[in-house]
């Protein structure tokens, strides 16, 4: 069932790039550059698994997830749902897989318009794309997705203002769900909660996942987040998965120089053990991604780079089964 | 049954929702609530002008010209001997005739032009504003010279003429809301529900511009009674012998300020109070219409 050989994959990203033009004057406009925000990635996520995209901010995790759901389009590359290449479709074309594809965003303050009642935030997908054939029973499910959702149905009543992030955050889940997707992108959708409604938030997509087989593209620079809930887990720098394993290979075993530095700044809630701890940080900074560094986008900051580093760039190789590394050095 | 219950009982809750409503405004926001007695008192003398005018405000009688105020004639007369309450009373039907409507179409113009310019962005955005941008060039007022020079005096010229120049001011504001409400994350979500790009912006950007619109609607209404009178009183706005307050300060008005003052003072009065009006109420409208802002 793990094997990506035996079915087809539900979404397969293929050498995509994202780059943001960067523009100077006023009557004649002209390029002088562009980020890259996105440059050159591959993966690929099976039906019901969810793919952990880990990386600090900036490494364009959260533009990857806006060019797979259509709100940016890629520079370059393939974005293919289901056998189908959606940067090629058109708009109204893309209608009926929006169904299919949805997001939960980040921020649960700015992702519910302050102007709607909570139904109808979550009964307007339903209502355009005529889910329910009437008014009552569109209320209706709209009352059954928010106690899905594990909120009191009354809150339908209710403007997002009234709300903790919490239940704003449900209310974001319960709208995802309103359209019965099969996939959906979690931006940092726990991000911005606190500690204790971060957990409730992580049972309440494990269980909504089960419950409905969906399958996430998980978002997040929490990596004991991203441990809990995710079976595959991809790391970013700058624009370049670096990293894409199996959740406890990666954690366990981390081989490219960037994760193991990522995963020994995570710190240990056990004082006699960090104390015991050697805490070697990255050097420098994260380069500018307008003017990344040549060959591998590490190198200026890895302890292990060599000369060929600055040259080529080195692309995933499975070092182990299912276990995929962008570093020559090594093995 | 229960839902028999709810159908019966809902119209009584909305009717007493909306008297709670009302109450609540005048108690939270007394200066507001002034504001819109005057407004209320101006739309009623301008409604019922026929019913509650003590003389005609045409009718010329020279026996009493340029009367000082007195108990036949509340207000005084003019130098046509003309009873200046009625003139007021009749002036404010096409003060607000006009205010309203140039308000109305150049607000609901600019509104969906400033949101449109914002949603779709790049070259749109950019032929759009720079049309603005050679409207704004013009003062209000002077945009409306050129338009009358252009069309002729009369009501429906003296509109589009204050309606035209209001368009582009209003975009721009708008507009500048629009701009970050593009960028936040619920639009996003509508589009990645696969909305329709009319729904997406009459239903998730307009209502979250309507704050700055509603202000500047009100004020627009004010604005351009204000400038309905200058136009009048330049000779290039309504006619004699229509009764407009910018009207009755000009001719005799300028020639007997010294000795009937009156004839100039209440006109004024007029516009001045209903410009103030309009401000007060559409600043208060502003706080009572944010949900955040709205105890309850």
């Amino acid at each position: 069932m793990t094997d990506a050989g035996t079915d087809q994959p539900l979404l397969e990203v293929r050498g995509l790039q994202m780059h943001f033009p960067i523009s100077e004057g006023i009557l004649m406009r002209r390029q002088i550059g562009e980020v890259k925000a996105v440059d050159g990635i591959d993966f690929s996520l099976r039906r019901g698994e969810t793919l952990g995209l880990v990386g600090e901010s900036g490494c364009g995790k959260t533009t990857t997830g806006r060019c797979i759901l259509q709100l940016e389009r890629p520079t370059a590359g393939a974005i293919l749902y289901d056998g189908v290449d959606i940067n090629t479709l058109s708009r109204s074309g893309m209608l009926g897989l929006r169904r299919r594809i949805q997001v939960i965003f980040q921020d649960p303050y700015s992702s519910l318009n302050p102007r709607m009642k909570v139904g109808d935030i979550i009964g307007e997908p339903i209502q355009v794309h005529g889910l329910a054939p009437d008014a009552a029973r569109r209320h209706a499910r709209v009352r059954e997705l928010l106690q899905v959702c594990g909120l009191d149905p009354s809150f339908a009543d209710r403007y997002p203002h009234e709300m903790s992030g919490g239940q704003r955050q449900r209310v974001g889940i319960a709208r995802a769900l309103a359209l019965e997707p099969e996939f959906i992108v979690c931006d940092e959708a726990v991000s911005a909660l606190d500690v204790s409604i971060q957990a409730q938030v992580i049972n309440l997509l494990e269980d909504l996942r089960e419950r409905f087989g969906l399958t996430y593209l998980f978002i997040a620079h929490d990596l004991s987040v991203v441990r809990h809930l995710c079976q595959r887990v991809a790391v970013m720098y700058l624009g370049r998965i670096v990293e894409l394993a199996g959740c406890d290979e990666l954690f366990d075993n981390p081989l490219h120089p960037y994760t193991r530095a990522l995963l020994g700044a995570v710190p240990i809630p056990d004082p006699t053990v960090e104390a015991g701890r050697t805490f070697q940080p990255v050097r420098g900074e994260v380069p500018s991604p307008i003017n990344p560094p040549s060959g591998c986008v590490f190198h200026p900051r890895c302890a292990m780079a060599v000369e060929g580093c600055k040259r080529s760039r080195p692309e995933l190789r499975e070092l182990r089964p299912g276990h995929w590394v962008a570093c020559s050095e090594v093995s | 049954m229960t839902a028999v219950t709810a159908a019966t009982e809902a119209p009584e809750e909305i009717r007493r929702s909306w008297r709670d409503a009302a109450l609540g405004f005048c108690r939270r926001q007394p200066l507001g609530t002034f504001g819109l007695a005057i407004v209320v008192i101006a739309a009623v003398a301008g409604l019922s002008a026929e019913w509650i005018a003590p003389y005609s405000p045409t009718a010329n009688d020279f026996e009493v010209m340029t009367q000082p105020p007195s108990w036949a004639h509340w207000l005084g007369t003019d130098q046509f001997g003309r009873d200046l309450l009625s003139r007021i009373i009749y002036g404010a039907r096409t003060a607000l005739i006009i205010g309203f409507v140039s308000a109305f179409v150049g607000g609901f113009a600019g509104l969906v032009l400033g949101v449109g310019s914002a949603y779709f962005g790049g070259k749109t955005d950019l032929v759009l504003q720079r049309v603005m941008d050679i409207l704004m060039a013009f003062p209000l007022i002077i945009m409306a010279l050129a338009v009358v020079a252009i069309f002729g005096t009369g009501v429906q010229n003296v509109i589009a003429a204050i309606t035209v120049p209001l368009i582009p001011r209003c975009a721009r504001v708008v507009r500048a809301s629009a701009l970050s409400i593009r960028e936040v994350p619920y639009i996003d979500a509508a589009r990645t529900s696969g909305f329709s790009h009319a729904r997406i912006i009459l239903r998730h950007m307009v209502p979250n511009v309507v704050a700055p619109f509603l202000i500047m609607l009100t004020a627009f209404v004010g604005q351009a009674i204000l400038a309905e009178a200058s136009l009048s009183y330049l000779g290039l706005g309504v006619q004699e012998p229509t009764p407009a307050w910018g009207l009755m300060l000009q001719g005799g008005a300028e020639e007997y300020a010294s000795t009937a003052p009156w004839i100039a003072i209440f006109p004024g009065l007029a516009i001045a109070l209903t410009v103030f009006g309009f401000s007060l109420f559409g600043d208060a409208l502003r706080d009572a219409i944010d949900p955040k802002l709205r105890e309850r």
